[in-house]
């Protein structure tokens, strides 16, 4: 389930981000600034406001009730993307503003097309833009506050591991918290080992 | 011959301050163009003309009898979007049949081969065996598979003349090409240029303040200063008969303004 949610909700934000970011970095967009600070202050957003937010959104008196999304994992994965988004929109931007800009211009003299030279432009970014996804990773996979809210912490259908965690911790049941805790580390070291491998290639 | 390019009352302004402001220029098929004159000139802003990187202010340039609209069409809201404005605007098959070779390359993060298959690449084109035959040419093909950023510098630059020339390009843009290098390198740039020129019958357009270079690779030879094209000769008249006092000037070596 955690891996479910999270995988999918990474996927989604990294599809929406990675071109947006690049198009930020590449300064294409009008309101830089507005749209920066904006996507600095998502980084920052509390996981339990946005869990909040969307708790409202989709409550069956909610504007969105009709979907009944909450308390079922698309209501998770929606709070996750939430989460993650700013997160891979902003380190993208970072990492495709690092690269030379003459770079750019020497590729689109080689004959490339707008598209191309952001293509050229995002993948000699890739070590960057590969941070960028781990950071979001390492940011919902560890997050409980959004998925409690919004999932409910429902047995077998939205129950994650870190709100197992937080429930097991309630009941005392410290050795069964801390044994679900390892396998919450060993999930989010495999899956980080998977992320690095792809940015040590050429 | 028959001129590849035309510029007709060329002005390129830059937050208001007029860069290049070329009346009249015709480059020649096949020809080695060389534009010298000091850094500042205008020199570089003209190869970006040519390569359509940006539009001119003011101005029209027509390129194998393309009338290619100006600036004052095209850059409606601010200057940076009349550049891709223009590069999207000129068709993409005639914006190809030209590429740059610039001072400082800059290389992609991968192997020496695949930078070379780049443009290739761009143009859905096959990438061998060209991208052994230009490494070949600019004496790389031990190299196909390193890693591009550990490259020399004059090694980076004959990468960066490889991969602008698999593509074939009817035009050439040389933009300082050896200014950064040591003097073995340069000098096998020079010969890879010659090689190409004669045998390609390419037309090349080199833009250096090094006049020796000009005077040993082009057929003709011009003296931009302050943006604006003093004199433009046959390299034989440029040197030894110089028509204006400033030429005579540079081609010494002094300081002209």
């Amino acid at each position: 389930m955690t891996l479910r949610v999270t995988g999918l909700a990474l996927l989604i934000s990294t599809l929406l981000g990675t071109p947006v970011g690049a198009a930020l970095g590449l300064g294409r967009v009008p309101a830089r600034w507005l749209v920066t600070t904006l996507i600095y202050t998502g980084i920052g957003l509390p996981p339990v406001v946005v869990g909040l937010f969307f708790f409202l959104l989709l409550s069956r008196s909610g504007p969105l009730g009709e979907l009944g999304w909450l308390f079922r994992p698309p209501a998770m994965i929606v709070a996750q993307v939430a989460i993650s988004l700013p997160v891979v929109v902003g380190l993208t931007m970072t990492a495709v503003e690092s690269v030379d800009p003459a770079l750019g211009l020497q590729v689109r003299a080689l004959g490339a097309t707008r598209r191309q030279t952001a293509l050229a432009v995002l993948l000699e970014a890739r070590r960057g833009v590969v941070s960028a996804i781990v950071a979001a990773f390492g940011s919902i996979i560890s997050e409980v506050g959004a998925v409690m809210i919004v999932g409910g912490n429902i047995e077998g259908q939205t129950r994650v591991l870190t709100t197992a965690i937080v429930l097991e911790t309630g009941k005392g049941d410290f050795t069964l918290a801390m044994a679900l805790g390892m396998v919450l580390l060993g999930l989010a070291f495999g899956a980080n080992l998977l992320l690095l491998r792809l940015q040590d290639r050429p | 011959m028959n001129p590849i390019y035309k510029l007709n009352g060329v002005r390129q302004v830059y937050d208001g301050r007029t860069v290049l402001a070329i009346d009249r220029l015709d480059v020649l098929t096949g020809e080695v163009l060389a534009l010298v004159g000091p850094s500042g000139a205008g020199k570089s802003t003209l190869l970006r003309l040519l390569n359509f990187l940006e539009a001119p202010t003011v101005g029209v340039i027509s390129f194998r009898g393309q009338t290619l609209q100006d600036g004052r069409t095209s850059a409606k809201s601010g200057q940076n979007r009349g550049k891709m404005e223009f590069t999207n605007m000129v068709p993409l098959v005639l914006r190809r049949q030209v590429t740059t070779v610039f001072q400082r390359p800059v290389l992609l993060n991968r192997s020496v081969a695949a930078n070379v298959a780049f443009g290739l690449r761009l143009r859905g084109l096959q990438a061998e065996p060209a991208v052994t035959e230009a490494l070949s040419l600019v004496g790389l093909e031990s190299l196909a598979e390193q890693p591009a950023r550990k490259l020399s510098g004059g090694e980076a630059q004959r990468v960066a003349l490889a991969r602008a020339l698999v593509v074939r390009p009817e035009v050439l843009l040389l933009d300082e090409p050896t200014a950064n290098l040591d003097p073995y390198n340069a000098s096998s740039i020079e010969a890879i240029i010659q090689a190409v020129s004669s045998e390609q019958q390419m037309t090349i357009v080199l833009v250096t303040h090094n006049i020796f270079q000009a005077r040993r690779l082009a057929g003709r030879t011009g003296l931009l200063l302050d943006g604006r094209l003093v004199e433009l000769a046959s390299t034989r008249k440029f040197f030894d008969d110089p028509g204006d006092p400033r030429t005579a000037a540079f081609v010494r070596g002094e300081l002209v303004h």
